[in-house]
């Protein structure tokens, strides 16, 4: 049993963290956001394998698991990465690989891998956000495929995107749909969020598709949804605990330098005591996303509820050390001049896509019931 | 969990289980339930360690020459874990985990040879005197003195929130041997027999109700100075060390675990719904316990293959006192609050396992609930306040002044 990293993965952080402060410079970061995506640093992600970070090496990836796309994320989440790379390289693919035909596979998940193909996913509603359960977007049989309505909001890297995954609901079941972008029939309304992210609002006005447009094969793809969405939410929360290890980094070295009363700021116990309750949920964040990382992706219902956990115990954390960064850095904590206002507004993100901590929190109840008190024990 | 470990850790497990199954009676696992203090009485414990004993599994921590089963890292985590789980008694820890690493560190051969055995088989009931009226936090300050007169101590003081110094019949015991500008240097640690004339034991009933925790009066006690731990005045490294076992609380997230599931089955007796109504916060609240036990489960396991691989260990070792004593709280908090007005009958009788149900409407386990959750308010108080702890934190985790 070993749950210290292992060198390989100690070598992926260093050279995660490494490339990301080399590159990721503030120049960049502006560059990302002007476009919403930078294509260059895309193709790097490539070559240094995050693309094909969980693609099996059949399908030319490394086969890696959910620690180390954490590990990858928890360093985007330090350099404040644009890019989409959640939906792109870890919901995207997760959703083929679980989903795909082999030819599917066969054809998209190398070249997603390489940097070739970009693949974003549809899953939120403006209605309902990320509840499956509520999903509107509907698909109905024709004689050559299906026809696709609804509306589906919080697409990241839509206007980039070479293909979507549209997930909507037909006869009582969710479905998958591949459709390539751009395409006229599909209207993108660019739409940045709080972090400066770029996504899109995609309406779907009766699109017609042919029969192959549906990923894999005819049956319901609710479990392969909340899997891929689980692996997401994992990523997410190594990501987030990125961002707080910054927030915090930069609040201690606030409070140690700057001088009120003859003393720096850090001489006072109840900020001392403030920022070890931001190191204790950073910590307890890492120890969640580990956790989830962890376990088995085929025990869905362990496995979900372990994501959700994490996802959960990172929106609050995230939420916490976030205010209390913005508190002790004070009246310069409130101005858009400070690079933690960015982390702030980033963790807001983290917590409340993909569903907030009260509907993983719930998520979580429900799948305690399900898991039941034996296998509770040993989760 | 179970997928990390190698078969011969499965193995290992399987042999715990078994021995489980047989030593591990539904009445000892009734009296940890209803113990609302923070420690089992003997006729809990007892039974349980003398099994334990008999198996060579008593001292887990103990190096083997003196007594311990020469386990690895992880076959310590999966016997705590077991043991955690199946609602086992956590053994009484002044004698095992506080005195008896002191021994092992810093006591003569002799001394050694007489103590150790005399702890592993339960013969000796160790207490702890360290707080004093005046010294709680700033514990070096200390001022129950210890006067030398020819082979002797003549120890005269008071000691307070002594656990268990009615059921002891030794003391460890922090005296003052000197008056240095620095408190720290002029501290011993002495062994007492609780036999010896001049002390007496005042009796504190905690919120809960419970007879736990005394005052000490040393009266012109005598004590051996071959009963002293290492050189005179250098009792605080000894009282350093003790405390960071203290600290370090073993492996308590299983043990945490079982204490949810435990309420998970009352409130599922009481015919609480948790689907609907109020029914839900409760949910959502054992929900984010379980996601916490779930974290200090995992820090604690890293901290352990961290220490195993010969690496820092990093920050968790330093958090895990915190996370337990506020997880531990809250589970006795949302007990309460889960029972509402069921939880405010209150039987004053202790041990409440000596109790069957009195009325069908209010079982036992529903009265220990409230005495649980008053006690367990002091799970941030003992071995070190929270407040303490985050100094702690704040200066060696984080670096600041």
């Amino acid at each position: 049993m070993d749950l210290s990293l292992n060198d390989e993965q100690r070598m992926l952080a260093e050279a995660a963290d490494g490339f990301l402060t080399q590159h990721y410079t503030s120049a960049q970061r502006e560059t990302s956001i002007a476009s919403g995506f930078d294509r260059n640093l895309w193709q790097r992600f490539a070559e240094l394998g995050w693309l094909g970070m969980i693609v099996p090496a059949e399908h030319g990836g490394l086969g890696l698991g959910a620690v180390e796309t954490g590990i990858v994320c928890e360093a985007m989440g330090r350099a404040l990465v644009i890019e989409p790379y959640v939906e792109m390289a870890v919901i995207a693919p997760s959703l083929i690989m679980r989903l795909g035909t082999p030819e599917q596979k066969q054809i998209w998940l190398p070249q997603i891998a390489e940097g070739a193909l970009r693949v974003t996913v549809a899953i939120a509603e403006p209605a309902s956000g990320s509840v499956l359960d509520q999903i509107a977007a509907a698909a109905g049989r024709t004689t050559a495929g299906w026809r696709l309505s609804g509306c589906k909001s919080l697409v990241f890297g839509a206007v980039e995107a070479d293909l979507v995954l549209i997930v909507a609901r037909s006869e009582r079941l969710l479905r998958v749909f591949a459709v390539p972008l751009p395409d006229d029939r599909v209207r993108i309304t660019p739409w940045q969020t709080v972090d400066l992210r770029r996504s899109a609002v995609l309406d779907l006005d009766n699109l017609l598709l042919a029969g192959h447009a549906l990923l894999g094969e005819d049956a319901d793809a609710r479990p392969a949804v909340e899997a891929a969405l689980d692996a997401g939410l994992v990523a997410m929360a190594w990501e987030a605990a990125g961002c707080m290890d910054v927030l915090l980094k930069q609040t201690i070295d606030y409070t140690t330098t700057r001088q009120q009363f003859g003393r720096p700021l850090a001489a006072n116990q109840v900020l001392r005591h403030r920022m070890v309750q931001m190191k204790l949920q950073l910590e307890m964040t890492r120890a969640a996303a580990l956790h989830a990382a962890m376990a088995d992706p085929e025990d869905h219902v362990a496995r979900g509820r372990a994501a959700s956990g994490a996802k959960a115990k990172a929106g609050e954390a995230a939420k916490f050390v976030a205010e209390q960064a913005v508190q002790l850095h004070g009246g310069n904590g409130v101005t858009d001049e400070l690079e933690i206002g960015a982390y702030y507004k980033r963790l807001m993100a983290l917590r409340l896509l993909y569903g907030g901590p009260e509907h993983h929190l719930l998520r979580h109840a429900r799948l305690s019931e399900v898991l039941g008190a034996e296998r509770r024990l040993y989760a | 969990m179970k997928h990390l470990l190698s078969p011969e850790d499965l193995s290992f497990q399987k042999e715990v289980q078994d021995f489980i199954d047989e030593n591990l009676t539904d009445e000892i696992r009734r009296g940890v339930r209803l113990t609302t203090s923070s420690f089992n009485e003997k006729e809990v414990f007892g039974p349980w360690q003398a099994a334990l004993h008999r198996r060579g599994w008593v001292a887990p921590a103990w190096p083997k020459e003196y007594g311990g089963p020469g386990w690895t890292p992880v076959q310590r985590y999966i016997f705590e874990m077991e043991c955690g789980l199946a609602g086992a008694p956590l053994l009484i820890p002044m004698g095992l985990n506080m005195v008896g690493p002191v021994i092992i560190r810093f006591g003569t051969p002799e001394q050694r040879a007489f103590y150790l055995p005399r702890i592993l088989s339960g013969e000796d009931y160790w207490c702890q005197g360290y707080s004093e009226p005046g010294a709680g936090s700033d514990l070096a300050r200390l001022g129950t003195r210890a006067v030398r007169d020819g082979d002797h101590y003549v120890v005269s003081g008071s000691k307070i929130w002594t656990s268990h110094a009615h059921h002891a019949n030794r003391m460890f015991c922090l005296v003052r041997t000197a008056d240095t500008p620095k408190p720290q240097d002029g501290i011993s640690f002495l062994l007492l027999d609780m036999a010896s004339p001049g002390i007496t034991i005042r009796p504190i009933h905690t919120l809960g109700g419970d007879h736990e925790v005394n005052q000490v009066f040393l009266d012109g006690v005598r004590v051996p100075v071959a009963n002293r731990i290492g050189e005179e005045n250098r009792g605080w490294t000894c009282a350093k060390y003790l405390l960071e076992f203290e600290r370090g609380g073993g492996f308590r997230g299983p043990r945490l675990r079982r204490q949810l599931e435990d309420l998970r089955a009352l409130i599922a007796r009481e015919g609480i719904d948790l689907q609907g109504g109020t029914g839900i916060g409760i949910a959502t609240r054992l929900s984010a316990l379980d996601i916490e036990i779930d974290a200090l489960i995992t820090m604690q396991l890293k901290v352990l293959t961290d220490v195993q691989a010969g690496r820092n260990p990093g920050p968790g070792s330093s958090l895990v006192k915190l996370c337990v004593s506020s997880i531990r709280q809250a589970i006795t908090s949302l007990a309460v609050d889960a029972l509402g007005e069921k939880a405010l009958s209150w039987e004053p009788h202790r041990p409440l396992y000596d109790l069957e149900d009195i009325h069908k409407s209010v079982p036992v386990d529903v009265l220990a609930a409230m005495p649980a959750y008053l006690d367990a308010r002091a799970s941030t108080l003992t071995g070190g306040t929270a407040e303490i702890q985050h100094d702690i934190i704040a200066r060696l985790v984080l670096g600041l002044p």
